[in-house]
């Protein structure tokens, strides 16, 4: 929501963050200063698995384990070599950043929950290695850290670690907020159920997800550096399992789905467990281990009864008005008008080949020998009855799945091993039959999903607003797209909120967005009213004036006939025929295979 | 290391191995019906062996009164779920509690071990669930990260209530047997047999189960396809409850047989439970012989560790995981988003 603050605002809410950040551990007992020390470093790691549980749908149960191996670190180059706390810093990074690529790179092709359960093994490893290896003591652990300076400040004082530590916070947080609000951060969402989609856009959603992960283990690591040098000793017991688990409460507990669930989580948790504390031994007559339990109930009760954490909650306490109703808004937008800069080559080369394509699921055989072509400036319909297998053939054909015979030649060369992102750095754009774009986000941003390619900033320059010039020419490139389908005046709606057939036009947009020179379009007409429709065919025809072409699967047979150049028909995964509207209207096979016998 | 050595350390891997298999399997089962990865299964097997500790040692476990409360409940709600469910209900968690109850109070002051180990299994088989019932199912459609993470959550309540009930110390679940078998070389304790014997038994039983029985069949449907299962009228509670039923079944074995071995605490199932997932993760959380494989190989591998490097044997098991999990990355090729 930042993006829509005034700059004014937003000045003065950093500046009141600043002098809170100063003034307000001058001002607090000692107590609640050592208190609020641990919430700020809670919330650097919890900010790092918002972003990797709640945005990312990712999880890890070894978070403590980068805080303790950034920890170590610093600890050992400062106290065993005299490095500076920086040269332990940097080293504490590189150590966890490294470790993290590398768990990254061995599950991050597999479903999350494998790297959640890996986490749990190497989570135990590093427990078990920071108490076994000689040099760090074991449990008898190290002291004597020495303190941060910077010049004459030295942090001994505990209020100056106070401000340092939420100072860092802060500028953590606003990095994940500059971070969520870019390219990359647009393209993460994608990684939470949506990924077919990133891929079809061109997100490589592997790189992508070890990146996330990689960054979230950094927030662990900076956490862990300012641990060390705060407390100044350091032994295994905060980095054990049940430190990560508590990290992962306080994300739940706070809200995944939202930054500000982190340090919300934090708060909560530090304080009842140190009113646990206080008050367990006294009604149990045992010390401690019953705050796990307390905290394990509160969150089996909130991901079953509010799975977005507590924050969802407070921010009811003050609802701002309902957004408005998409189905009623204004979507009567003037025939589309700007114009494609697709690349504009000699009408008729060919863009699509499918040479004997055949696709099969076990025993069932979707697509058997399908052969045909589409060629620049030219739409292609492809219809058949529900289960002839055309969406299996998009599928085949955006490299969503590899043909199991046959040949598919896009734009001149075999794309038989290419993944569909590559496919879609062709030129390849595609929509989908069952709709797939990001509900919660408005439409301006799910289309500009579709402009991913024409990017590049990646984690660091969106972290540090470098990428701005890019993002806005990214945004500008969207907004044109959405435009021309007739989405003006729902830009800012969720597209979730949209009915389903303008839904299906946000995934055009998207699509065009890629600037391509194929596109495939599975039923983009259904759901739409019949004005929408002639608004999408003249779409589609200019579109085929600037060369580019079109395969178009609709069930809707005026729209298809009025359209289309050529017809290609299937029935059960044959093609049953293929010509003009006229022509394959006509065929006695097309109306067998739609009307049975009785034709 | 000596030949002997050697030997009795493989008869041990084999037969903690044994042990992580039984796991890998009950985890596979509860996986593929619900897509909850059951985390406190472990602490089941602890419950386990815990409860059969107590009643050889003449006591009334308190995890009776645990079954018995969650039974009133769950009672309680059957009976608004309509005849059916009632009927179902009556009998599952009022008439069979009861029994339980009646014969635990009974035979308590026996001390037989035959007697304890049955009494515990029949004690901790309903937590399964009971455990689905109130924690997984009221969610069964979340994402399985969501229910991933309440597992981990419900691992922390059981170990909870685990130091309640059993206290902090560590116990013993009575032997099924003291006799050994002398091979010689080789003194094999009759207790390894024993868990050769269940494991074998329960392999079969559950392989008759899957493959001839109604409700396996039943199972078997609604582990390969979740929503057609639900079409055709397989109630997906029902199915989920009998998986989770299998698993703490499963558990509860395994905790009396490996209890008898090694005397357990509270939260010594944790990580028995973590190497029955390596083994069931190195079957891609799919394929049952891959799995029993995986098992046996940790349990060697974690006795042979043992003896080399007895400090990191715990870093070894866990490190095992990195070649798999590189072996099933390399293997699958294509995106998919997650459920």
């Amino acid at each position: 929501m930042t993006s829509r603050r005034g700059p004014g605002k937003r000045l003065a809410l950093v500046a009141a963050a600043a002098i809170a950040v100063v003034t307000v551990p001058m001002a607090l007992p000692a107590f609640y200063v050592a208190l609020l020390g641990y919430v700020g470093l809670a919330t650097l790691v919890a900010l790092g698995l918002v972003l990797l549980t709640g945005i990312s749908g990712q999880t890890s149960f070894g978070q403590a384990s980068f805080v303790g191996l950034a920890a170590y670190a610093t600890t050992l180059l400062t106290t065993r070599a005299d490095a500076s706390p920086l040269v332990g810093l940097a080293a504490g990074l590189a150590v966890t950043g490294v470790i993290a690529w590398l768990l990254g790179l061995v599950t991050a092709r597999l479903s999350g929950h494998f790297l959640a359960l890996a986490s749990v093994a190497w989570g135990l490893s590093f427990f078990s290695l920071f108490g076994t290896i000689p040099q760090l003591h074991g449990f008898n652990g190290i002291g004597n850290i020495p303190p941060l300076r910077l010049g004459p400040f030295s942090a001994e004082d505990l209020r100056v670690n106070l401000a340092v530590i939420w100072a860092v916070v802060a500028i953590a947080m606003v990095m994940l907020v500059n971070l969520l609000d870019s390219r990359t951060g647009r393209a993460i969402r994608t990684l939470n159920g949506a990924r077919l989609m990133g891929e079809s856009v061109g997100i490589d959603t592997v790189r992508l997800s070890r990146a996330v992960f990689v960054v979230a283990a950094l927030y662990a690591g900076v956490a862990g550096f300012l641990f060390a040098h705060f407390q100044r000793f350091i032994s295994p017991t905060p980095f054990s399992l049940s430190m990560s688990i508590d990290y992962l409460f306080m994300v739940i507990i706070g809200g995944a789905q939202s930054l500000w669930g982190a340090p919300l989580g934090a708060v909560v948790v530090v304080a009842l467990r140190d009113l646990f504390n206080d008050w367990m031994p006294r009604i149990t007559g045992r010390p401690g281990d019953f705050e796990l339990l307390v905290f394990a109930v509160i969150v089996i009760v909130l991901l079953q009864r509010a799975p977005e954490g507590l924050l969802p909650l407070l921010a009811r306490l003050r609802r701002r008005p309902r957004r408005p109703d998409a189905a009623a808004a204004d979507v009567a937008a003037a025939v589309p008008t700007a114009p494609m800069r697709t690349a504009t080559a000699e009408p008729g080369r060919e863009l699509l080949a499918l040479d004997a394509v055949s696709r099969r699921f076990g025993g069932l055989a979707a697509n058997r020998d399908v052969s045909f072509a589409v060629h620049e400036g030219e739409i292609v319909g492809l219809i058949g009855p529900n289960g002839a297998g055309k969406t299996t053939l998009f599928n085949v054909v955006s490299g969503v799945i590899p043909p199991t015979s046959g040949r598919v030649r896009l734009f001149g060369a075999s794309s038989a091993a290419l993944a569909s992102r590559r496919v879609a750095a062709l030129g390849l754009a595609r929509t989908f039959q069952h709709v797939r774009l990001l509900p919660d986000r408005s439409v301006l941003e799910n289309v500009a999903l579709g402009a991913h390619l024409s990017g590049r900033a990646g984690v660091l320059r969106a972290m540090l607003r470098l990428d701005r010039t890019e993002d806005a020419r990214l945004l500008a490139e969207a907004r044109t797209q959405a435009v021309r389908v007739g989405l003006d005046g729902l830009l800012d709606t969720p597209a979730g909120d949209l009915p389903l057939g303008q839904q299906r036009v946000v995934e055009i947009a998207r699509a065009l967005c890629l600037r391509p020179r194929l596109l495939l379009l599975d039923e983009p007409a259904a759901g739409l009213r019949r004005p929408e429709k002639q608004r999408l065919a003249a779409l589609l025809d200019q579109l085929r004036g600037e060369g580019v072409g079109v395969l178009l699967v609709e069930h809707d047979m005026d729209f298809v006939m009025q359209l289309a150049d050529r017809v290609v028909v299937m029935d059960f995964g044959l093609k049953i025929a293929e010509g003009s509207p006229e022509q394959t209207q006509a065929d006695p096979a097309v109306r067998e295979a739609y009307l049975g016998g009785l034709a | 290391m000596d030949l002997f050595v050697f030997l009795a350390l493989l008869q041990d891997g084999i037969t903690t191995g044994a042990i992580y298999l039984l796991l890998a399997i009950g985890l596979l089962i509860v996986f593929s019906v619900t897509r909850v990865i059951f985390v406190p299964q472990g602490d089941l097997l602890a419950f386990g062996a815990l409860t059969a500790a107590s009643l050889q040692s003449g006591h009334v476990p308190g995890t009776l009164w645990l079954l018995d409360g969650g039974a009133v409940v769950a009672l309680i709600a059957s009976l608004f779920g309509g005849w059916r469910a009632a009927r179902h209900g009556i009998l599952a968690w009022g008439v069979y509690p009861a029994l339980v109850t009646a014969a635990v109070v009974g035979l308590a002051s026996q001390q037989l071990p035959a007697v304890s180990i049955l009494l515990a299994v029949a004690i901790v088989t309903p937590m399964g669930p009971l455990v689905w019932r109130f924690a997984f199912r009221p969610i069964a459609d979340a994402s399985v990260l969501a229910l991933l993470i309440l597992a981990m959550a419900l691992h922390f309540v059981l170990i909870g209530i685990g130091l309640v009930v059993f206290g902090p110390e560590e116990a013993a679940a009575p032997a099924v047997t003291d006799a050994s078998l002398d091979l010689g070389l080789l003194t094999v304790p009759g207790q390894s047999i024993a868990v050769l014997v269940c494991c074998a038994a329960l392999v079969i039983g559950l392989r008759w189960f899957f493959e001839a029985s109604f409700h396996g069949k039943v199972l078997r449907a609604a582990a390969s396809h979740r929503l057609g299962a639900r079409l055709v009228g397989i109630d997906a509670g029902a199915t989920g409850a009998l998986a989770f039923g299998l698993a703490s079944l499963i558990a509860a074995l395994a905790g009396v047989l490996i209890g008898a071995m090694t005397p357990l605490s509270y939260d010594a199932g944790f990580d028995i439970g973590l190497k029955g997932f390596v083994a069931a993760i190195m079957g891609g959380l799919v394929s049952y012989p891959l799995a029993a494989a995986g098992a046996v190989l940790v349990g060697v591998l974690e006795s042979l560790g043992s003896f080399w490097a007895s400090a990191y044997r715990e870093v070894i098991v866990f490190t095992l995981l990195i070649p798999i999990l590189v072996w099933l990355s390399l293997r699958s090729r294509s995106v998919e988003d997650r459920a």
